[in-house]
Formats: structure tokens, C-alpha cells, sequence
């Protein structure tokens, strides 16, 4: 099975995010990169696909050079090869933009599966994989906890409310990996070594057959019109006392200032 | 043309140990600690993931990933428990580093690709009761007949060499009288198993609880000459040489803990609250937070400069004491001050301040005592 697996990079989940002073994003400098956690899922799981019935892994990815850092992990898990959206004309993208791009690269590579994390923890927006699907007019299931290859199609299980569901498609298709799919692997020495020589290829735009309008903040059909930090946890209150004379001084406060009961 | 940047697969590198080391072995880290036991499985993992034989070339079964990216693992490691670290440390540049620097085809064929998969740990017994900092005063002796070693005495202290995994010994021993009248020494490969070789665990140890140390007896204990490590009277040489890389790695293990406790001090002075403000809103915690992070960052400096000299093959003797000595004495301080501004809390088990404290101690003494550091230091200073 030739399976191509969606990665983005994003900042550690511990790390401290900072504005970017008069911009609508975040300070990069010196923060710990890595790959998005729900891609890792996606990329285990392509890999063991690969290894119980043979076929490749393509990396592909839309970031500036330093996201090469996530699609060599990529590589050192097992991927065969890669392919990086290079330019600038990539950047300020939105997800339809970033799928745009996406799609149009995946449509020049041979595919069944085509796999990815169910969101990036950065920015959240839960649309890419779907968004690439309807692009290449193929099925897409989200949020799956167990996949299975069976012949032409796949079987995908997800949690849904009080229950469990169990969805079959044809291939090629996309589907979005949820935390459970895998225990993904950590990526060994030896991998990381290898992955240093795997293929890694970086596409401009011309190659990619897009024009500039099409792609990155020009092709966006959103736009990030303010980014804030959550405001700063006030320290708890300690309330002392017999419980009847704290409760209603309590539910006062929940009423007055914190506004909700 | 200076550049502090780290080549991308280190960075990868540095991930992947971080994450391993905080989903695999800090929670079990604490457990292991008090009930005093060595994990066969969280070593297996480490194995699995390569963190055997990283400065050994592909066909030895290492993944030549060289020595600054070992250095950045054990960092990883010590930043989250200083017991894993040291069996990592140990097992390479104690145990492989002798058998790849200086064995023989036939010896690394037969134990590298078993040592670097971590079917096996190597040890490198030096210490003996008698000849601690003064290692050339060993008294285990090794008695030649017509084709082997028959070895005689003990050692003590040897990590790595009373576990299920331990598989070979390096052992140096007193091989005969040199013209000048000193001793001639050389290092011998004992596997475990052989008739003679007796290895008991120590325990009740202040520190790295989790990590194995054996004390080791060897009573006519034979050989093949063949098992001889290198040349014949090598022994020493091999030893000075061995301990400046180990010491790579000690000083390693003094960053690594330095920035776990740090990082431990800094999240907690941000969730404590006394006085109705979080206690790093104190100057004194604040200024004592910026310093260790001033002498992390200097520390780091100098260790990743001496694993570079090592790489490039320069002269790095001076320097790895250096950093061995001054990032044990960082992450003394530095520990110090983590279980200071924890507080009480600082000095309860379930905090983890208090492993970082007594794991520490050993830093300074293992691997040369700071002591000997300085003295190494003054010789190449000119003292
Ligand atoms: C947990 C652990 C693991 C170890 N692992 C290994 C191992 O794998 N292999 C191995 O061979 N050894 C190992 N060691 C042994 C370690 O290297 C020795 O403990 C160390 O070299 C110091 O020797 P000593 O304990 O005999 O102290 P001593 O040499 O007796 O030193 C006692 C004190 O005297 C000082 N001193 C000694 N000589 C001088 C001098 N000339 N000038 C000034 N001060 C001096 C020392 O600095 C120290 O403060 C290990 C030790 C420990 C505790």
C-alpha cells in the first residue's frame, strides 16, 4: 500500500508561547520544535501498515526549513522519503490554503492512504484533512482510534458519544488519527542516523503547479485578525470555617465576581 | 568560524530521549530509587532505542552517531533520573569504549554487536579497596602460564557488573614488573561466567539506587591470553584514556541533573504562593534561579567544547576534567539550591528535588574525585 502521511511541525506543548510584538503570530525564536503530536499517531500507523503488507511511506509536509527537524523524525520512525513545500509564498497560510498545497502535491505522487493527525496542537483548526480529501474528491474518516486495511477498502473505528462506530470506505481516502490509534515508537539511533540520507525533497511553488495567488496568505479564504494570551490564573482563595457560614459567602463570590452560577 | 548550532539529527536526538525519558523511566524513577532495584526492562528499552554503542561505527552494530550526541543522551537521561544515565554512561564509556578504542578485530567482533544491542552490559573494573584515586597501586594480580591469565585479587565499586545483563568485565591487573621496577599493568577481558569470577551487589548506596555497582572477586580465575585488551602492558595508558572520556560523561550527568532540578525549582517557584504572591516574585528565589541558569548555560559551554575537541580528535584531557569537575560542582550547587526553594517539600521524596540532591554526590567522587580533577588540571596548567 502507497501511503502519503500529513505532518506539520509545532511548538513543544510545554513550551512558553510569547507574541510576536505587532503581528498575528507567535515568537518563534528559541522555542523547542517538534512534530505535532496526533501526526506521530499517523505516522506509526502508516509504518506498521507498511510493515505487515509492504508498499512506502511519503512524508509530506507545507513549512519553513526548520520543519525538515519533523520529517526527518518522520524518516527515522521508518518513512521512505519526503517532501517539503518550500517558499515563502507558502507562508501565513489558512487551513484551506495550507490543503490547497497539500493536495496538489499529493495528486503527483501514487496514493491509497493518505494519513494524518486529527488537528495540530498549535493552532487547532481540525480542518486539513478533511479540507484535502474533498480536494482530491476522496472519502475521509476523522478521528479514528483503530484502522484496519481490508482489500480495496479500509476499516476505521472511532469513539463517538456513548458509543463506538465502525466505518468502511473504498481507497484511496483520508483519515485523521485520534490519540489510541498506536503507541507510537520513539525513534531509534540507528534511525535517526539512517534518516539523515533518506530522501527529502523541498518543492517551490512553480514545480508544485500552483500560481502565488493560490497559496499561503494570498490564497487563505481566512484571516488571524488577533492572537492574545489567556490572561494570567489569579491566585485561589482559601476560605476558613464551618461549612454553613462559608457556603453562602462562596456561592456569592461564584455569583458576583467569577460570574458563573 | 564559531557556531553553536547542533547538526538536526542531534536536535531530533534530544527530543527523542527527552520524550523517552519522561514517559518510560521518570515514573518509574522513584520507585526504582527506594526499592534500591535495577530495571532489565527500562534498560532493554534504552537499548532498543540505540543508546548502546552511539560512538561506535555502524559495522560493530553502533549507529556512529559520535560523541556529542552521547553526550546530549546522557544529558537527557540525568535530567530526568541520574541512575538511568549512569548505567548508559558506564555501559559505554567504561564498558564499549575500552573494547572499541583498543581491542583487537577478534575481540570487537565477539562483543560489541552483543554489547551495543544491549543483549549484554561491559563494566571496567579499576577500583579495588586499596587503590581508589591512586589506581596504579592495584593489587589484583594476573599470573601468565603457557596460554592463559590466571587472575587473582578483587575490585570494588564496578557499575554494570552484578546485574542480569552483566556479560564482560574489563579488568586491570598488575601483569608483571616493568625494567624501571613499576608495575606493569593491563586490562583483561573477563566474561561473567567464568570459573573463578565471583561478582556480589552492593547495596544500601546513598545513590543512583538504581544503578548497579558489584564488588568483584577473582580467585585463580583463567583466561585465555588472548583476552588481553590490546598490547601487554598497555594497561595503564588505556586507563587514563578511558577515564577522560568517562569523564565526558560524568560531566554530562552533572548538566543533565543541574537542568532537571533547575527546571523542578523553577515550575514549582512559580506554583507556590506565600504571602499571597508566588514565592518567585521573591528576589532572593529569582536572582538564585537566574544564577543557576547562568551556570547551566556556562557549564553546558564548556562540556559541548570538550566533546567537540573529542570529536575532532584534538587534545581534550584538560578540558574533560574541567567540565567533569565544574558540572558535578554546578549540579551541586544547583540542587542545593532546588531543594531551598522547594521548602520542606524540597526535602520529601515524592517532590524530586531531594534525588537530584543525593545523586549528585556521586559526581564528585566517581570517575576521579574533584579533587583529582584539580590535580589533573594544574598538571596541564603547569603546576
Ligand atoms: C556508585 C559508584 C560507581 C563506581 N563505578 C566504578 C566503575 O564502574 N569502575 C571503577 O573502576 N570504579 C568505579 N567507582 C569507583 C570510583 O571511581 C572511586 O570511588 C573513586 O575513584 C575514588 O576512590 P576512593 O573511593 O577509593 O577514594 P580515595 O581515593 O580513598 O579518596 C578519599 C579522599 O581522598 C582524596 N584524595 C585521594 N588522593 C588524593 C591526592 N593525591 N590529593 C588530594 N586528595 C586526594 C580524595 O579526593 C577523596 O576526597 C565507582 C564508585 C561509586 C561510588
Amino acid at each position: 500500500m502507497n501511503i502519503i502521511v500529513l505532518v506539520k511541525q509545532v511548538p513543544d506543548t510545554e513550551t512558553r508561547i510569547k507574541l510576536k510584538a505587532g503581528s498575528t503570530d507567535i515568537d518563534r525564536e528559541g522555542i523547542n520544535m517538534v512534530l505535532n503530536p496526533y501526526d506521530e499517531f499517523a505516522v506509526e500507523e502508516a509504518i506498521k501498515i507498511k510493515e505487515a503488507g509492504g508498499g512506502s511511506v511519503v512524508i509530506i509536509t507545507a513549512g519553513e526549513a526548520k520543519a525538515e527537524e519533523a520529517v526527518r523524525t518522520a524518516l527515522a520512525m521508518g518513512a521512505d522519503r519526503a517532501i517539503r513545500l518550500d517558499g515563502a509564498e507558502f507562508a501565513g497560510a489558512d487551513s484551506y490554503s495550507t490543503a490547497k498545497a497539500l493536495a496538489k502535491a499529493i495528486s503527483a505522487e501514487q496514493y491509497d492512504l493518505i494519513l494524518c493527525g486529527k488537528q495540530a496542537v498549535d493552532d487547532d483548526s481540525v480542518q486539513v484533512g478533511t479540507l484535502v480529501a474533498a480536494m482530491l474528491g476522496i472519502p475521509s474518516v476523522n478521528m479514528v482510534t483503530k484502522l484496519e486495511v481490508a482489500g480495496g477498502s479500509m476499516k476505521a473505528s472511532r469513539e463517538i458519544e456513548g458509543g463506538h462506530e465502525v466505518v468502511e470506505v473504498p481507497t484511496p481516502c483520508v483519515i485523521t488519527a485520534q490519540k489510541g490509534l498506536n503507541e507510537p515508537r520513539y525513534p531509534s539511533l540507528p534511525g535517526i542516523m539512517k534518516a539523515k540520507k533518506k530522501e527529502l525533497k523541498a518543492v517551490a511553488l512553480g514545480a508544485l503547479g500552483l500560481s502565488a495567488d493560490e497559496v499561503g496568505a494570498a490564497g487563505a479564504k481566512s484571516a488571524v485578525v488577533e492572537l492574545s494570551l489567556p490572561p494570567e490564573r489569579k491566585a485561589g482563595q482559601v476560605f476558613e470555617g464551618e461549612a454553613a457560614e462559608i457556603v453562602p459567602k462562596v456561592v456569592k463570590l461564584l455569583r458576583d465576581e467569577a460570574k458563573v452560577v | 568560524m564559531l557556531n553553536f548550532d547542533l547538526e538536526q539529527d542531534q536536535l531530533i536526538l534530544r527530543n527523542t530521549i527527552r520524550d523517552f525519558a519522561e514517559k518510560e523511566i521518570a515514573p518509574k524513577a522513584e520507585e526504582l530509587d527506594e526499592k534500591e532495584e535495577f530495571s532489565v526492562e527500562i534498560t532493554k528499552k534504552m537499548a532498543e532505542l540505540g543508546l548502546f554503542g552511539m560512538f561506535v561505527s555502524e559495522e560493530y552494530g553502533g549507529s556512529g552517531a559520535g560523541y556529542i550526541s552521547y553526550i546530549i543522551a546522557v544529558e537527557e537521561l540525568a535530567r530526568v533520573d541520574g541512575s538511568h544515565a549512569a548505567t548508559v554512561a558506564a555501559g559505554n564509556s567504561l564498558g564499549i569504549g575500552p573494547i572499541y578504542y583498543f581491542g583487537s578485530e577478534k575481540q570487537k567482533k565477539e562483543w560489541l554487536p552483543m554489547l551495543c544491542s544491549g543483549e549484554k552490559l561491559a563494566s571496567f573494573g579499576l577500583t579495588e579497596p586499596d587503590a581508589g584515586s591512586d589506581a596504579g597501586a592495584t593489587k589484583t594480580t594476573a599470573r601468565q602460564t603457557n596460554d592463559e591469565w590466571i587472575i587473582n585479587g578483587s575490585k570494588i565499586f564496578i557499575t554494570n557488573a552484578a546485574c542480569e545483563l552483566s556479560g564482560v568485565t574489563i579488568v586491570q591487573a598488575v601483569t608483571g614488573k616493568l625494567q624501571n621496577g613499576k608495575k606493569e599493568l593491563s586490562c583483561i577481558l573477563v566474561p561473567h561466567g567464568t570459573p573463578g569470577f565471583t561478582q556480589r551487589p552492593m547495596k544500601k548506596k546513598m545513590m543512583w539506587r538504581a544503578s548497579n555497582t558489584a564488588e568483584l572477586y577473582f580467585d585463580d580465575c583463567a583466561v585465555p591470553l588472548d583476552n588481553t585488551l590490546g598490547k601487554r602492558g598497555d594497561g595503564f595508558s588505556q586507563m587514563l584514556s578511558t577515564l577522560d572520556g568517562g569523564r565526558l560523561s560524568i560531566a554530562a550527568m552533572g548538566l543533565g541533573g543541574a537542568q532537571g532540578a533547575f527546571e523542578l525549582a523553577l515550575k514549582y517557584s512559580k506554583e507556590r504562593h506565600q504571602f499571597g504572591v508566588p514565592i518567585n516574585t521573591f528576589q532572593t528565589i529569582s536572582f538564585r534561579l537566574a544564577d543557576m541558569a547562568t551556570e547551566i548555560e556556562a557549564a553546558r559551554n564548556l562540556l559541548y567544547k570538550a566533546c567537540w575537541l573529542k570529536q575532532n580528535k584534538r587534545a581534550y584531557s584538560k578540558e574533560a576534567a574541567m567540565a567533569k569537575l565544574y558540572c558535578s560542582e554546578v549540579m551541586r550547587r544547583v540542587t542545593h539550591g532546588a531543594v531551598q526553594i522547594l521548602g520542606g517539600y524540597g526535602l520529601m521524596k515524592e517532590y524530586g528535588a531531594e534525588r537530584f540532591y543525593r545523586d549528585q554526590r556521586l559526581l564528585e567522587i566517581g570517575e576521579g574525585t574533584s579533587e583529582v580533577q584539580r590535580i589533573v588540571i594544574s598538571r596541564h596548567i603547569g603546576c
